[in-house]
């Protein structure tokens, strides 16, 4: 009954993707605790951490598609919701440290005996308490993005204008969050953490359970976007996309639609942040950096935007080619980065899995026509199709 | 005349945009279950006309109301969308990656919030509805196929059955036969024909062939006011109508 009420909600592909995810979440843990290192099949706790990051990124890229590969919103500031969930996370795991930090101060984190503060800000209360950080992590980057969408929604700021304003509020962020007066560590940021819910954070085992915290995540967030794209909700929202004054004239609110998911989205990349954080042991504000966010969208294009899944596929190849370039040749990367973007842009405007539709798409017309004649242009449910955005009008 | 007796009801309604008055004190009056073909000139503001009444545009002066006492200055594109107004555009809007059903689904009348439509399962009711829009429209054989597929005069009738989905009082219909061959026009007047037996239609149209067809009243706008009104043989006799539009 459960699996039924799942494939109602969720394609074959989605349905598969997130099989693979539970199938890893499970496996690659094991695989890492229980096989002897000199297993062919064991997984080193340096790659589980390493694959797990890129899960991280991939659940930034599934919530940067829900707006832009289907809503139309290009933000090139999605950076700034996953920073924040970062620091939410951040914030607990300092407060987990105690005692055990150099200065060892019971209550104040090093930074701030560093700095001579006497006491904790207002807004580091709570943060001892996991489930306190926990809500936060959705929480904070939900609230900025709903008083940010409701300013911009309403006012009807759309396309390469809202896309400017996401990059500066990323960057504005970037510039509170270096300053050491923010509380928040200043350039350093947080890092030297501990423990997490009472684990060791370096332990084998715990780097294991992340891992497979992440993996479970982004495929909660591929079961949440298909269900939203798939219901009457996602048809507006891709509406929204391709005439949103035609929306508005069959009397939609355009803005509230939009403002809805972006917050989702927006929470979705905070949780992405808060479980990046545990996993690569440090957050900066260079995280905020605006360059993270334009990599993202890099990403989503790569896989192939509107498309559930394509996000997942271009954030673990981009990132593992970036593991490898920056390692084999560092100086190339960026170009190659830049030379990525400019090659999909112009020969894969569908990215890969759209690439891949067009060779099934080919592929079976060859056999129909072998078989009858050609069919008629129906259409694919898994169409990855996406038409120039038109106004109406 | 009242305005709490009309349908639509326009009086005194100017706009001018960075000085070029676009609509200068036009009057203009629709009764509940009409059909009225609005003609005129390029630049005679008859796309701002419709951009006033659907909330697009605000007017500087005058007075526009609808079912009598509804102030639609007061209200934008999305509650008077609601409140029974519907807009075909000049160029054909159709959402082009959604089904040809999917395109009627969406302009369905019911809720409208984004909760509903997030949980939002298609009734008995519903399908049914959709299955009469698609017949009327002629394109129930492709109610699978994408939008972007269709032909043009396809579009035009896909966003007019839209607009039926809606269940408007009043349909706002810029230059549907644009672009349509001599059949698909003649069609496009036996449908909104068909259309205007239940509910008010206000028609712009370049194709007095087709105005013909139509055979309502006539309304014939110049820069930005009405020039002349009456029957479409009273109008295009009227020695300024020849003038400014139909040329001698």
């Amino acid at each position: 009954m459960i699996t039924q009420w799942l494939f109602t909600h969720v394609d074959r592909r989605g349905a598969f993707v997130i099989a693979l995810l539970v199938a890893i979440a499970v496996l690659v843990p094991l695989s890492n605790l229980l096989l002897p290192a000199t297993s062919p099949f064991h997984i080193p706790t340096y790659l589980v951490s390493l694959i797990g990051k890129y899960l991280t990124y991939a659940l930034l890229a599934v919530a940067l598609d829900l707006v832009w590969g289907f809503c139309g919103i290009l933000s090139l500031g999605h950076g700034a919701f996953f920073a924040l969930g970062g620091y939410a996370m951040g914030m607990y795991l300092m407060r987990q440290i105690g005692p055990r930090g150099v200065y060892a101060d019971p209550v104040l984190p090093d930074f701030m005996v560093f700095l001579n503060w006497k006491e904790l800000p207002w807004f580091w209360h709570g943060f001892n308490h996991f489930w306190f950080a926990a809500l936060m992590v959705v929480l904070v980057p939900g609230l900025l993005a709903f008083a940010f969408g409701w300013l911009a929604f309403r006012s009807r700021v759309t396309g390469v204008y809202l896309s400017i304003i996401t990059q500066a509020l990323t960057y504005a962020l970037l510039l509170a969050f270096f300053r050491n007066d923010m509380g928040f560590g200043g350039n350093n940021g947080l890092t030297d953490f501990k423990d997490i819910l009472g684990y060791n954070i370096q332990a084998d085992s715990t780097r294991s359970m992340l891992f497979a915290a992440t993996a479970l995540f982004v495929a909660l967030a591929v079961f949440v976007t298909s269900f939203i794209v798939r219901s009457k909700l996602g048809k507006v929202l891709v509406g929204v996309r391709d005439a949103e004054s035609r929306m508005r004239f069959l009397g939609y609110r355009v803005d509230r639609y939009k403002l809805f998911v972006w917050t989702i989205s927006a929470m979705m990349a905070g949780i992405a942040g808060a479980l990046y954080v545990p996993q690569v042991g440090i957050i900066n504000p260079s995280e905020f950096e605006p360059a993270n966010s334009i990599e993202a969208v890099i990403w989503v294009a790569v896989g192939g935007r509107g498309t559930i899944i394509g996000p997942i596929i271009g954030a673990v190849l981009v990132n593992f080619g970036k593991t490898y370039f920056t390692a084999a040749f560092p100086e190339i990367w960026l170009f190659a980065l830049g030379a990525l973007f400019i090659i999909v842009t112009l020969f894969l405007p569908k990215g890969i899995l759209g690439l891949y539709g067009s060779w099934k798409a080919r592929w079976a017309e060859r056999v129909a026509r072998k078989r009858d004649g050609g069919p008629p242009p129906v259409a694919d449910a898994n169409s990855t199709q996406i038409p120039e955005p038109q106004a109406a009008e | 005349m009242k305005a709490q007796d009309t349908l639509l009801y326009l009086d005194g309604v100017s706009v001018s945009f960075d000085g070029f008055r676009a609509i200068n004190n036009l009057s203009l009056v629709l009764q509940a279950g009409e059909m009225r073909a609005v003609i005129g000139p390029n630049g005679a503001g008859k796309t701002t006309m419709m951009d006033i009444i659907t909330g697009k545009t605000r007017p500087d002066a005058g007075d526009v109301y609808f079912n009598g006492d509804i102030d639609l200055t007061r209200h934008d594109e999305a509650e008077i969308a609601l409140l029974g107004i519907g807009r075909k555009f000049q160029k054909p809007t159709v959402f082009e990656s959604h089904t040809v059903e999917d395109n009627l689904v969406l302009a369905l009348a019911g809720p409208r919030s984004a909760f509903s439509a997030l949980f939002h399962r298609q009734s008995h009711d519903e399908a049914e509805r959709i299955e009469d829009i698609l017949y009327t429209i002629r394109l129930n054989g492709k109610r699978d196929w994408l939008a972007a597929n269709l032909s043009h005069g396809q579009k035009q009738w896909l966003e007019i059955g839209m607009l039926l989905a809606q269940d408007p009082k009043l349909l706002l219909v810029d230059e549907p036969v644009a672009g349509m061959t001599d059949a698909e026009t003649a069609e496009t007047a036996k449908l909104l024909r068909e259309i205007a037996r239940t509910r008010s239609v206000l028609v712009v149209e370049h194709d007095m062939h087709f105005v013909r067809e139509l055979d309502v009243k006539v309304t014939c706008l110049h820069e930005g006011s009405v020039l002349a009104e009456g029957s479409l043989d009273f109008v295009s006799n009227d020695q300024r109508v020849i003038e400014v539009y139909l040329g001698r």
